[in-house]
């Protein structure tokens, strides 16, 4: 064998070529995040941190800390998604007159793929994840979810499919196909570059892991919730997280078989979305919106959730209608399999079947309009406290209902001629993401922060933040709206109507709003951890909570509950307050917890090499890295030892010193 | 937990001995089985994924050869035999598990794992075969979907025999001990599995293939 | 400051200004029947929804403000274990179901009535369509990137530049060569996608003269932006100008022509043909306009069973449409 065999036999196509030195501003971004990673390892190594973030974090299986983890990766990715919203918006803005712009296609193109992937994939799945993960488990009255090592597993595989996606930005390039990366473009043909094999091995990598976590939490909710916690005493976020898993569950492996279909058709040369021999490109769309659109559901649900716990508690009453809030979401997820057909319409189905698909769309407006009437009234004769938490609820109601009308709008086939692919529908589906998903993510964040660092978040730069995006959201996609009506279609590079700039350019100055709104929400963590000793909360209960989570300290002990908790209503823990329970104190028991494990991060390492190898057609250390992964995985299952007990007299130690706390701030 | 269960709720207004919290030791029901079974569902529609794409594209012959054409009937009847032959004497060694007699039990499982084997042997002949003939997963949407379809499932038996013999290995070193009994029952549910989806394989694709 | 509040003067006349460019977007305003129809849809549906919006958006004010926690006023009706009324249960679940079923009844009716496929009956909201009116052909082919439209009737064909006469109704076939785009021209009728080895169709009208603008609406590349065209709805008359200046001005479209003009290429200046290669148009949709390709038409009747295979999905409809 020669030298150039060797090389391509190591290297696939992967040359010094890939290396984007030539993009001004790929390589500002590349010496940035050298910078900051440098800092940030430097900071790390001088404090001696990393064994504790090896051994307390990074290897944990512990839920609350997984929770943790997701959350700081969701946050970490949402800079990079909205640093790439921003040259969107400015690109727009100043794409004028001949004015080429900043960004030429090849760049402005990878752009707005990554954003949608990196937001929907990286940002919003994370961070509701995250909150599931930490609060579900919680809510149920559990010492963790039903496979802990999964869970640990699935956090870094999401992290590896991050990765992948941060890779391509200084290693060759992303997708330039749109998120959804529709064939014939994302063939082989049109797309003969590395952009599609990113987009495909960074989502098959997290999609395992996404798989893995809903299949977990499943479990945990069915099997593990605290003796008498019948279905119908559960709390409705934890309703919404078992909906949401059993979506993910029934979602993503459609998503993994289709992403499949399309990597054969790139790497084996099959013809199933390809323009001759067969192929049939259609199929590509049909498949991934049968998963696309419980997708959507899968972000919203659980945020649905949030907003109820966050709604009862700041209004100091029992959720409104919690029957039909169960029904309603449970019609969302099974309806939600229904209505895959409406994204497109225009492909030029049959009028019946467009009728059909439209009709179902809308139906999905009843359970939910039902909701937002609950929570109307569950504020309805309450005492309402606007804390930052009910703020973002508020906000959210008062958004999320335009978003849903202008939904139903595009369910409308004859009027979705008009306005699909339009700005309008890049408003619409802002609006119920940011209006929706991101609010509630924030009111969940500004919730549930004080039972995971123990004290509160500061609320001055939490209104800023609330303020910044909510003001923000609306100029920047109010224009879109208009954008469409004067047809107006997604994804351009540059225009030549003039009329159209002014608009562009307010929702640029909305998109400045909403970075400002990120950094006061940056702010917010950083002065709260300041004045960490003000915002103290050592009862564990800061806002008169509802539900179980709020019974323990803040943060929990690593078993969550000294002693299983009983349950007799659906607010358990106002229950057990309204009843003056008092907390157990003696009787200790040695309580079993899971052992830490490093076997997930290192089976995520491997799925990251065996990813990039495939991208760059590097075959010889794919395969060696996948029998590394296979050899790690059987490995792991001769591990018999996975459990320890915290002995009695450590629980009784560590609640003793909880209730001197309590008793020292009577 | 089944009294505490029934215990109706309204009855205990705001007397004292209401408990609130477990006094003794609380081991929640083990999720495994559970969990392997909803894996299994999910991994069942990735099958109807492919199982639709074949559907759809099954009669795409690009001018190439059909199924009628290609498909060798008796050959696949053996296959389809050596796996539904598998899955009995699976069934088998999940019986002695529950007598305890380890020695049997593995003794069934290697007679699985052979089966498995004659069935990945006689699917690659097949595959090589068709190949050769210069019917090739690119050569039509029908042989992609087809190739595509099939070979996942062999992927799948080939992960199962992977399995199975490390779990030969576990229950050699360490016993019948409850974990490994677990495993025992999700890798037996993960063969049937197979088994049902070959059905499914044998009478949509071969069976139906061959019909004019 | 002088200067700051005079802009902030500015600011309500800009609003305004803006207001009205916005009252003559294309899609609210359009020129076609087709699309004014559609428009007319969207008007009707947001009217039914505020009918729950507006309520859920005042109650949604009202109660935040009246059971804030510092109004004591409210404190006597707060009623924490208050959780259940089966008449406004009712009520909330009813209500939306009534909305949706009366945009349910409109929908299924005006999907049938505006089904692209389906020709037109109506010329605009008073004219009906004469019986014996052909309507104008226009084979349309999205490049990569730039549209190729074919006349047959006339037999021309034209690059990034269509015209139609006023009040005709016109029958759009549209494919495409490589990769998926969306033909739209928003004045007139809704979009609909092109794509390649398939056949959708398109039936609009245009009711006002003019040059209006088309576009690719579904992304397809790097060359996207600039993928539009000008469709200018002439009289009768100067729709025959038209066809005669293309007859002059252009020479003759091969298939080794299209050949070249397939190749990827942006901002494509405006081109005639006079004359065009006897089915041309099929062979790109059959996608064999190359020596020796065999077209997909014919590996079609060689397959006896093909139909068959493509009715097992819903959504694969189009399918069924694909082959002229």
């Amino acid at each position: 064998m020669n030298m150039p065999d060797a090389g391509k036999l190591i290297f696939g196509r992967l040359t010094l070529e890939a290396i984007p030195y030539h993009e001004p501003i790929l390589v500002a971004t590349f010496a940035g995040v050298l910078v900051i990673g440098a800092v940030l390892l430097g900071l790390i190594t001088k404090h001696k941190l990393w064994g504790y973030l090896w051994n307390e974090w990074f290897t944990s299986i512990d839920h609350k800390k997984i929770g943790i983890m997701y959350m700081v990766f969701g946050v970490v990715m949402l800079l990079r998604g909205f640093a790439d919203a921003l040259m969107m918006r400015a690109q727009q803005a100043v794409a004028f007159n001949g004015n080429p712009g900043f960004l030429p296609p090849h760049h402005y193109d990878q752009i707005f793929t990554a954003h949608g992937v990196i937001m929907i994939f990286f940002v919003a799945m994370p961070l509701v994840t995250g909150l599931m993960n930490y609060i579900m488990p919680l809510q149920i009255g559990a010492r963790d979810v039903a496979f802990p090592f999964l869970n640990n597993f699935s956090f870094w595989m999401t992290v590896a499919g991050g990765i992948l996606v941060m890779v391509s930005l200084f290693i060759g390039e992303f997708a330039k196909t749109g998120w959804l990366a529709y064939p014939p473009l994302s063939g082989l043909e049109a797309s003969p570059d590395v952009g599609v094999d990113y987009y495909i091995w960074s989502l098959q990598v997290a999609g395992v892991g996404t798989t893995l976590s809903g299949i977990n939490l499943i479990a945990t909710i069915v099997k593990m919730r605290a003796p008498g916690m019948s279905m119908m005493k559960m709390p409705i976020f934890t309703w919404t997280a078992l909906c949401t898993n059993v979506l993910i569950v029934a979602a993503f492996p459609v998503l993994t078989a289709v992403l499949v279909l399309l990597s054969l058709d790139r790497y084996v040369g099959t013809n199933f979305f390809t323009n001759g021999m067969g192929g049939n490109p259609m199929m590509y769309v049909n498949l991934i919106w049968i998963w696309g659109h419980p997708e959507v559901y899968i972000l919203i649900l659980p945020v649905f959730g949030v907003f109820s716990e966050v709604v009862s508690t700041f209004s100091r009453k029992r959720l409104f209608g919690y029957a039909s809030m169960v029904y309603a979401t449970v019609v969302i997820t099974v309806l939600s399999y229904l209505v895959w057909l409406h994204h497109f319409f225009t492909m030029g189905s049959g009028a019946s079947v467009n009728s059909f698909f439209g009709i179902t769309t809308m139906i999905i407006s009843i359970p939910t309009g039902a909701k937002m009437f609950n929570w109307l009234f569950t504020m309805y004769r309450g005492r309402i406290q606007f804390e930052v938490p009910m703020l973002w609820t508020m906000g959210f109601m008062f958004t999320f209902v335009i978003g849903g009308m202008t939904g139903v709008m595009l369910a409308i086939p004859p009027a979705d001629f008009l306005l699909h692919n339009s700005l309008f529908l890049v408003a619409h589906f802002h609006n119920v993401i940011i209006g929706g998903v991101i609010f509630g993510l924030f009111a969940g964040i500004n919730y549930w922060f004080p039972k995971a660092f123990g004290y509160k978040l500061d609320p001055f730069w939490g209104k800023c933040s609330f303020w910044f995006w909510l003001v923000g959201f609306w100029l920047a996609f109010m224009p879109l709206y208009v954008l469409g009506f004067m047809g107006v279609t997604r994804r351009m590079n540059h225009f030549e109507d003039p009329s159209l700039q002014i608009w562009f350019q307010i929702a640029a100055f909305g998109a400045v709003l909403i970075a400002l709104g990120i950094g006061a929400f940056l702010i917010q963590l950083w002065v709260s951890y300041k004045r960490r000793e003000e915002l103290r909360d050592v009862t564990g209960d800061p806002w008169h909570g509802r539900t179980l989570e709020w019974s323990t300290s803040s943060p929990p002990p690593a078993y969550n509950f000294a002693f299983t908790p009983i349950i007799h209503e659906a607010d358990a823990w106002w229950d057990m307050k309204e009843r003056n329970q008092t907390r157990r104190l003696e009787g200790y028991l040695p309580i079993h917890m899971p052992k830490n494990t490093s076997a997930g991060i290192y089976l995520a390492a491997f799925a990251f090499v065996v990813g990039f190898a495939m991208i760059w057609h590097m075959f010889l250390i794919a395969g060696l890295a996948f029998l590394g992964l296979l050899v790690t995985a059987i490995g792991h299952t001769f591990n018999y030892k996975r459990d320890f007990n915290i002995p009695a007299d450590e629980v009784a130690r560590t609640e003793a010193a909880r209730t001197e706390e309590l008793a020292a701030h009577v | 937990m089944s009294d505490i269960n029934a215990m109706p709720s309204t009855a205990v207004a705001n007397n004292q001995d209401v408990e609130f919290w477990m006094k003794e030791d609380h081991h929640p029901a083990n999720g495994t089985l559970l969990g392997f079974w909803i894996y299994l569902m999910s991994d069942c529609l990735i099958f109807a994924c492919l199982f639709a794409t074949y559907g759809v594209l099954g009669r795409s012959y690009a001018g190439g050869p059909t199924g009628a054409e290609l498909f060798d009937l008796s050959l696949v009847a053996v296959n389809t035999s050596l796996l539904l032959l598998s899955s009995i004497t699976y069934g088998l060694a999940v019986l002695e598990m529950q007598k305890n007699r380890r020695g049997t039990m593995m003794a069934w499982l290697v007679v699985t794992g052979l089966f498995g084997l004659g069935f990945l042997g006689i699917e690659m002949y097949e595959f090589a075969e068709l190949i050769h003939r210069g019917a090739g997963p690119q050569r039509s949407a029908f042989l992609s979907s087809f190739f595509t379809l099939v070979g996942t499932h062999g992927l799948h038996v080939t992960f199962g025999i992977v399995w199975l013999i490390t779990l030969l290995f576990q229950v050699g070193r360490f016993g019948l001990t409850p974990a490994n009994k677990r495993r025992i029952l999700c890798l037996s549910m993960f063969w049937h599995f197979l088994d049902v989806v070959w059905v499914g394989v044998f009478t949509f694709v071969y069976l139906m293939g061959v019909l004019p | 400051m002088r200067m700051f509040m005079k802009t902030l003067r500015g600011l309500p006349v800009l609003a305004l200004a803006l207001l009205l460019s916005g009252c003559d977007a294309v899609l609210i305003s359009p020129a076609g029947d087709v699309a004014r129809q559609q428009r007319d849809l969207i008007a009707i549906s947001v009217v039914l929804m505020l009918i729950i919006i507006i309520p859920v958006i005042v109650m949604t004010f009202v109660f935040a403000w009246k059971y804030r926690e510092s109004n004591k006023a409210a404190h006597h009706e707060y009623d924490p274990d208050w959780n259940h009324s089966t008449v406004l249960e009712l009520l909330i679940w009813a209500a939306p179901l009534l909305i949706i079923i009366a945009l349910g009844a409109v929908t299924w009716t005006s999907t049938h009535k505006l089904d692209p496929y389906r020709p037109l009956d109506r010329v605009d909201h008073v004219r009906a369509v004469a019986p014996d009116t052909k309507p104008l052909v226009v084979e349309v082919v999205a490049l990569d990137w730039k549209w190729l439209f074919f006349y047959p009737e006339q037999g021309i064909a034209t690059v990034n530049e269509m015209a139609a006469p006023l009040d005709r109704p016109i029958e759009f076939h549209i494919t495409a060569s490589t990769v998926m785009n969306a033909f739209f021209v928003p004045s007139m009728a809704g979009m609909i996608y092109a794509m390649p080895g398939m056949e959708t169709k398109l039936h609009g009208v245009m009711n006002k003269t003019g040059n209006f603008e088309g576009i690719s609406a579904n992304y397809s590349g790097a060359g996207f932006s600039d993928m539009r065209f000008v469709l200018h709805s002439v009289s009768d008359a100067d729709f025959d100008a038209w066809v005669a200046k293309a007859k002059a001005g252009g020479g003759h479209l091969t298939r080794e022509d299209y050949l070249k003009l397939v190749k990827p290429s942006e901002k494509e200046p405006v081109q005639y043909f006079g004359t065009v290669d006897p089915g041309l148009y099929n062979a790109i949709l059959n996608q064999c306009v190359a020596a020796g390709q065999m077209c997909m038409s014919d590996m079609a009747k060689h397959e006896q069973h093909s139909e068959q295979g493509m009715a097992g999905m819903a959504g694969m409809a189009p399918a069924g449409h694909t082959h002229p």
